[in-house]
């Protein structure tokens, strides 16, 4: 079986500036590959390169073994994305949204609303079968948004900071339930800001910073390679310690 | 990516029917209100001029086509209207799923390029302007003001009028930065075209310049090939007209997926 997404030498510029400056990697079957990186890292834009949305200006791309942006389209029907800002079709109900979407992936409608009901159980929102986006919490949204991005069944998840803007519970609510994915055989690529998101969820990651990736590595021995003494006498040594250390403490924005 | 590249030729699929499909689905919620919106302008102007300005006038003027001033201006409602509905759909409508819903963004995370998603908006704008079009149409028929077979023939030219005012519409879409820039396009484009196309007033009523400047105006062609079917006469140069007006399609849709592939996909 071929590795499901291969990204090597990937360049990126916009004007003189270079938002992703050849960066590497490759994500295994069934793994979970974190992308870290502070605003402007090139997270957002190497997502967008995968997926054939922008050309590269280097470097190639082979997603579920079709290379992008060339056969961008084949490549995107096996895989389901979670955008960073919620993208939700605010004309249409939750299960429209869900019917609709999966039309995009020319699925007949028998198919599509024979899935719907196991990915509203999935989503937490069998009660919100019909509701109007406007009546949603976030938390809803972006369970909806993963529920819509698993409508072709996918083999390759795309995620965009799935969990930016969520509160505590609704984040544990969707860790658990991207763990129940992997379980399920699925690849994961996820970009964050959370270091507890990636500590729980990755395998391995890679922390980009300037269009570069700075460190690769499973959290365990990225820890332990960068942070071999923990900064305070009362914790171990976490994730985050690494990021500061790596990416520095000024502000990114 | 390099300013070639985002004008290559479009790539076409039959995805854009689901974009269409779509934008339909949305419509069905609010058909009728939205049919009855639409109508509701164009008849007023349609009855207001149509019976206030035309009794002024004597029944029958040769320069009206031979009848009324009201049934020479039902046609040039009938393309107006169409116009309009292609416009307002092309604009503030598209902007909306592409802008501000990001709904464009959604689709194009499925198997589905950008291409296909401006064409299934090309062909649900100019769809929705076909209804408002054949909606007067109905009124115009129902009045007795068009007798003729041949009026069903002006089905598929107000289509064609359809894709020939979405398609620049869009290019409009691509290039603006808020919805009050579309003002811009219906003061110095929609509205002067209105009255410089005949739809009011015959354009031979104007000065030569300007009758030469209005062959190169949508909306000329769109008169010129719908107004003599509802009184029941061929078109002059049919083949002329449609020529044009499926030409600026074509040249328009290619322009606007250019400048919004460079809008969304840099």
């Amino acid at each position: 079986m071929n590795d499901p997404l291969i990204v090597d030498n990937l360049h990126k510029r916009y004007g003189d500036r270079e938002v992703v400056a050849g960066i590497s990697f490759t994500l295994a079957k069934g793994e979970c590959f974190g992308l870290l990186g502070p605003n402007g890292a090139g997270k957002t834009t190497t997502l967008r390169c995968c997926l054939g949305l922008t050309a590269p200006d280097g470097g190639s791309i082979t997603l579920v073994g079709e290379p992008v942006p060339e056969r961008a389209r084949e490549a995107r029907m096996r895989v389901g994305v979670v955008p960073q800002f919620d993208n939700l079709d605010p004309d249409f109900s939750t299960t429209e949204n869900l019917l609709v979407f999966g039309r995009y992936f020319g699925l007949d409608d028998a198919t599509i609303r024979a899935r719907i009901p196991r990915l509203l159980e999935f989503a937490g929102l069998t009660n919100k079968a019909s509701a109007a986006m406007r009546t949603l919490s976030g938390g809803m949204k972006r369970r909806l948004t993963l529920a819509r991005a698993l409508i072709n069944d996918p083999d390759v998840l795309l995620l965009d900071e799935p969990t930016t803007g969520l509160d505590p519970q609704a984040r544990h609510l969707i860790w658990e339930r991207l763990q129940g994915l992997l379980a399920e055989g699925k690849t994961i690529l996820l970009t964050t800001h959370f270091m507890e998101e990636a500590e729980r969820l990755c395998n391995r990651l890679a922390i980009m910073d300037e269009g570069r990736i700075i460190s690769e590595g499973t959290p365990q021995a990225l820890i332990a390679q960068h942070i071999p003494v923990s900064p305070s006498p009362l914790r171990p040594a976490n994730l985050e310690d690494v990021f500061l250390k790596l990416t520095g403490h000024e502000l990114r924005d | 990516m390099a300013a070639t590249s985002y004008f290559a030729p479009p790539s076409l699929s039959m995805r854009a029917t689901a974009v269409w499909r779509r934008n339909f689905m949305v419509w069905k919620k609010l058909a009728i209100p939205s049919i009855l919106g639409n109508l509701a302008d164009p008849m007023i102007y349609m009855f207001g001029l149509g019976y206030g300005l035309g009794g002024l006038l004597p029944a029958a003027l040769p320069a009206f086509g031979g009848g009324s001033y009201i049934s020479f201006l039902a046609a040039g409602t009938v393309c107006a209207s169409t116009m309009n509905a292609a416009s307002f759909e092309a604009l503030y409508s598209a902007f909306a799923r592409m802008h501000v819903q990001k709904s464009w963004e959604a689709i194009m995370n499925a198997p589905i390029s950008l291409d296909d998603v401006v064409l299934g908006e090309l062909l649900w704008a100019a769809g929705k302007a076909t209804l408002s079009g054949v909606a007067i149409l109905i009124v115009v028929a129902a009045m007795g003001l068009t007798h003729s077979p041949l009026a069903l023939w002006a089905i598929p030219a107000i289509f064609l009028t359809g894709l020939a005012f979405a398609a620049p519409g869009l290019i409009v879409t691509a290039l603006a930065p808020s919805y009050d820039f579309f003002m811009y396009y219906f003061t110095l484009f929609i509205t002067p075209m209105t009255l410089l196309s005949g739809v009011f007033f015959p354009l031979e009523q104007l000065p030569a310049g300007i009758q030469a400047a209005a062959q190169v105006l949508p909306l000329t062609h769109a008169v010129a090939l719908i107004r003599p079917l509802l009184f029941g006469r061929l078109p002059n140069a049919p083949l002329l007209h449609i020529a044009v007006l499926a030409t600026i399609t074509v040249v328009c849709y290619w322009i606007a997926l250019g400048l919004t592939r460079r809008r969304l996909l840099s």
